[in-house]
C-alpha cells in the first residue's frame, strides 16, 4: 500500500528535485555574470529526467569491468550532467553569461517549478478524497 | 534542500557586488585625493571576483578573492600653488577614472538587484512548497 503511495508520488518527486537543482545552477550563473573567464553552465532537462525514470544518475559514469571481482564505483554522483552554454555574444572578459538567457531561463525554470508543485498537489488531493471516500 | 542553496549562491553574490559598489563608492570620494594615508596620491582599488565551488552541489557561487590597486600613472595636472607641487609646479592626482568608476557603480547595482530577484525567486518556490497537499 505505502508502496503504490510512493509510486504515484516519486515521478512527481524527481521533477520537483531536478527543478529545483537546475534553478541552483542557473543562480550560480547569475551569481557569476561579473567574474572572469566564468563559463555558464546548466543541463538537459528531459535528458536528465528520462536519466531519473529509468533510476541512472546523470552525472555518474560506472567503471566498466570484465570480471566480478572488479572494482565497482562510479564517479560523481551529481544529479546531472552539467554542459557548458553555447555562448550568442562573446565579451571581452572571456564570461559566457548571457544576462537575457539566463533571467528567461530562470523565470521558466520556477514556473515549471510552481506547476510541479501543482500537479502534485492534485494528485494530493486526489488521493485523498479516495481514502476518505467523502 | 537544494533551493535553500539558491540563497547561498545569490547572498554570496550580494555579499561581493556590494564590496564592489564600496570600492567605487571609495575610489569617486577620492577623486581628488592628492595625499593618501601613505603620504602618496591615493590609487584606485578594483575588487576581483572569482567563481567558488557550493558545497555539495554543482553550481558554482562568487566571491571576492581579493582588492587590488590600480597600478597605472595618476594624471598630472599644472597647479604650483598646491603643497603637494613639484619643484615646476606640477601635481600628481589620483588615477580614479570617474567614467570608469560610473559604469562599475551602475553595472554593479543592476547585478545586486538581479541577485536580489532571484532571492525572492527561490522564497516564493521555498513558500509555494511549504503549501505542498494542503
Amino acid at each position: 500500500m505505502v508502496s503504490k503511495l510512493d509510486n504515484a508520488f516519486s515521478f512527481q518527486e524527481q521533477v520537483l528535485s531536478l527543478r529545483a537543482n537546475r534553478q541552483q545552477v542557473l543562480a550560480g550563473n547569475i551569481a557569476n555574470a561579473d567574474t572572469p573567464h566564468y563559463k555558464a553552465r546548466d543541463f538537459d532537462f528531459s535528458a536528465a529526467l528520462k536519466d531519473a525514470v529509468a533510476g541512472r544518475s546523470g552525472g555518474s559514469l560506472a567503471l566498466t569491468s570484465t570480471s566480478a571481482r572488479h572494482l565497482q564505483g562510479s564517479g560523481d554522483s551529481a544529479p546531472a550532467r552539467l554542459l557548458y552554454r553555447k555562448e550568442t555574444q562573446s565579451s571581452v572578459d572571456g564570461n559566457t553569461v548571457d544576462m537575457d538567457v539566463e533571467r528567461a531561463q530562470f523565470a521558466e525554470n520556477a514556473i515549471q517549478y510552481e506547476a510541479g508543485i501543482t500537479f502534485m498537489s492534485g494528485k494530493i488531493k486526489a488521493l485523498m478524497s479516495a481514502i476518505q471516500g467523502q | 534542500m537544494s533551493v535553500f542553496n539558491v540563497f547561498h549562491i545569490a547572498g554570496g553574490a550580494l555579499t561581493a557586488q556590494s564590496t564592489r559598489l564600496n570600492a567605487v563608492a571609495s575610489n569617486l570620494a577620492n577623486a581628488d585625493s592628492v595625499i593618501s594615508a601613505d603620504g602618496k596620491p591615493y590609487r584606485a582599488k578594483q575588487v576581483v571576483f572569482e567563481a567558488t565551488p557550493m558545497q555539495g552541489a554543482a553550481a558554482q557561487g562568487v566571491r571576492v578573492q581579493r582588492v587590488v590597486e590600480d597600478n597605472s600613472p595618476g594624471r598630472v595636472i599644472y597647479d604650483p600653488r598646491s603643497p603637494a607641487a613639484d619643484e615646476k609646479g606640477y601635481v600628481t592626482m589620483p588615477n580614479v577614472s570617474v567614467v570608469d568608476e560610473m559604469v562599475n557603480m551602475i553595472s554593479a547595482s543592476r547585478s545586486y538587484q538581479t541577485n536580489a530577484e532571484v532571492m525572492n525567486t527561490a522564497k516564493q518556490l521555498l513558500l509555494k512548497t511549504l503549501t505542498l497537499g494542503q
